[in-house]
């Protein structure tokens, strides 16, 4: 051979060329490592285009594996469309043994289902668009279902499981204090910060106060909040009843006669709509914290101006609007979680697509909603 | 002869325009213990949740203690539920709930009795598939055989009258099936309850299912009904002589 010598090889030589056949023994290692190389070799030797008859003395061979089986296998098939005969015999017991293993139907079987081909462009936007529209089908279904469960529990307050619902609000609530205070605390501070660089100019330093009071109570804690607790919680959700389904416990609630929103959409739902405007409270607070310190420390304003000049700027009604929109956010978060995860079909990977989407989608419905009160909130105002 | 108590007469099957099968008809009787084998993915499991009422048939019908799953309302269906006792293919327990919560569930969710007295049928259910002590334990902290068993206490604690069984000793040692069949027969024995049973289990089939029906996937139907002796003897098909002597194993 003239390749490289490889730990395994295998040689062929001609035995016998007669006119319409030609004998060749197959001697060596025919393995995975040099399959690759049996037809070139086979092309070498019998030469150009052979007709009749080629024999294959594997007598001499001493190790084959199934990928050199199947090597000799696809010579004898390419032969077999250019007209030539391919015969096989001798070999030690172990090579007959898995030459036999190839099933030689298996190779022409065709999949049961056709690879999915290319589709047009407008077809796969189509596709695409009718996937858009059946989700969205289905969110408003389930939001149905679930209001439906909502109303059923606030006319038999004894049918909640209130020991869940206390369990998630620890769980959305209690434990995503620190982060929420962090990093509301951070935007109040960076906006401080940003802003007074601006209005130190004019000397209007005292209007940072208004800005961040105004910019974390109406717009920033309640969206910050929203995202962490999406990032948190809603994902979350989405897990642990996606866990659920793969793990066939959704059907087996069902069949203890438990409707499956009622039992473990509902806790969640509630736990966050409590929840959550407490912890845009929290972040309100934090925020204006953040900006004080600036306040304080970098534009010489007094604790006692800058908190005056805050709650001047903010009005009852903002804080009010604010945590219904926040409620309104906890909704929509808990809501789209659950969802995510009762779609679940299949195994652990859906339970991962599952939780991504839970977070992206209910994101998308914070903003969405946002826009919505910020709409409604400059006409009742 | 007892009464049927299952009928599933035509039914389609399918998940979406996906046919899984195709016309199946075949009863249950009172009493006995059926089994419904085939290989896998050829859609035992999606049989059994039919019959359960998890899926409403669109073509064809599935009668349950006379409750027609086709044509039932909610309530009805749901009502009819309760009367069944299902053992999912891995316990399906309520991961965050203690082995006495899960057991618990559906009689706090379905009855009025006093916590003490559900505390001691809980206990008494446990004690039955040999799980005594076992109350607090969370189902993470079991084996696997010991989830199916806890499962099967689920499964019964309502003493349905009909329960259905899917695949439930598959992962489980020949000790720990062995022992899980004898509960069955048991059960069966003692309280007469119906039960059907998804497996591929050959030691299974022989020891106590009384009838059976075989699916083949590329069928989309039944390609065998009739008791176990009787189809390893006399079975001409060559895939059901091939899963008597060899087992589902191999399908
Ligand atoms: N939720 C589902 N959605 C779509 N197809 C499913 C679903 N569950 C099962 N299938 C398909 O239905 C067929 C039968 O599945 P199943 O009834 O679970 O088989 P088995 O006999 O092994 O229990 C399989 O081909 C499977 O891919
Ligand atoms: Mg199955």
């Amino acid at each position: 051979m003239k390749e490289a010598r490889t730990a395994r090889s295998f040689s062929l030589a001609v035995k016998e060329r007669r006119s319409q056949e030609i004998e060749l023994s197959v001697g060596g290692e025919l393995c995975l490592e040099n399959a690759h190389l049996f037809s070139g070799e086979m092309d070498r030797l019998v030469g150009g285009a052979p007709q009749g008859k080629v024999i294959l003395d594997l007598s001499p061979l001493a190790y084959l594996d199934s990928a050199g089986a199947l090597a000799v296998y696809s010579y004898r098939e390419a032969a077999g469309h250019r007209g030539v005969e391919v015969d096989v015999y001798g070999g030690a017991d172990r090579v007959r043994g898995v030459l036999e293993m190839i099933d030689v139907g298996a190779l022409t079987t065709p999949p049961l289902r056709s690879e999915e081909g290319r589709t047009p462009f407008f077809v796969r936007a189509g596709e695409g668009f009718v996937s858009l529209w059946r989700d969205f089908v289905e969110v408003m279904t389930f939001l149905g279902e679930l209001l439906t469960a909502l109303v059923y529990v606030v006319r038999h307050p004894k049918g909640a499981r209130w020991g869940d619902v206390l369990f998630y609000m620890k769980r959305a609530g209690e434990e995503a204090l620190p982060i929420v205070g962090l990093i509301s605390g951070l935007i109040g501070l960076i906006m401080a910060f940003m802003s007074s660089l601006q209005l130190k100019q004019f000397g209007a330093n005292i209007f940072v106060a208004s800005l961040v009071g105004i910019a974390v109570v109406k717009e920033l804690g309640p969206m910050m909040t929203a995202i962490i607790v999406a990032g948190r919680s809603g994902s979350a959700f989405a897990a642990e009843i996606g866990t659920m389904q793969v793990n066939e416990e959704v059907d087996a609630l069902i069949t203890m006669g438990f409707e499956p929103v009622r039992f473990l959409a509902v806790p969640k739902v509630l736990a966050a709509v409590f929840v959550v405007p407490l912890l845009t409270i929290y972040s309100m607070f934090f925020g204006i914290l953040g900006g004080l310190i600036v306040g304080v420390v970098g534009l010489d304003l007094t604790f006692y101006t800058y908190i005056k000049q805050t709650m001047d700027s903010i009005r009852l009604f903002d804080i009010f609007s604010s945590l219904v929109k926040s409620a309104v956010f906890a909704l929509l978060i808990a809501g789209i979680g659950c969802q995510r995860g009762f779609k679940v079909a299949g195994g652990a990977e859906a339970v991962g697509e599952s939780t991504t989407s839970a977070v992206v989608s209910a994101i998308f419905l914070i903003i969405l909603a946002d826009s919505a009160f910020a709409v409604l909130l400059h006409y009742i105002d | 002869m007892a009464g049927t108590i299952i009928a599933v007469e035509n039914l389609t099957a399918a998940y979406g325009d996906n046919v899984i099968l195709k016309d199946v008809t075949f009863s249950v009787r009172e009493g006995e213990i059926f089994a419904i084998v085939g290989g896998s993915g050829c859609g035992k499991s999606t049989l059994l949740k039919y019959m359960i009422g998890l899926y409403r048939p669109e073509r064809g019908r599935v009668l349950v203690n006379e409750t027609d799953f086709s044509s039932a309302d909610e309530d009805e269906i749901n009502r009819e539920r309760l009367r069944l006792g299902v053992l999912f293919q891995s316990g399906a327990l309520i991961g965050s709930m203690t082995l006495g919560e899960n057991v618990a569930l559906p009689l706090r969710e379905h009855t009025s009795l006093p916590p003490s007295l559900i505390d001691r049928i809980v206990k008494m259910k446990l004690g039955m598939v040999n799980l005594s002590g076992y109350e607090n334990h969370l189902p993470a902290e079991l084996s696997g055989g010991m989830k199916k068993r806890a499962g099967l206490a689920r499964a019964m604690v309502m003493d349905p009258k009909i329960l259905f069984c899917d695949e439930p000793s598959a992962g489980l040692d020949p000790v720990t099936s062995a022992e899980l069949y004898r509960m069955l027969a048991k059960i069966n024995g003692d309280m007469g309850t119906t039960m059907i049973i998804v497996t591929h289990d050959l030691e299974l089939i022989f020891r106590i299912v009384h009838r059976l029906v075989m699916l083949d996937g590329r069928e989309k139907g039944i390609v065998a009904e009739g008791e176990p002796e009787t189809l390893r003897r006399n079975a001409s098909d060559p895939r059901v002589r091939h899963f008597f002597t060899h087992g589902g194993g191999l399908l």
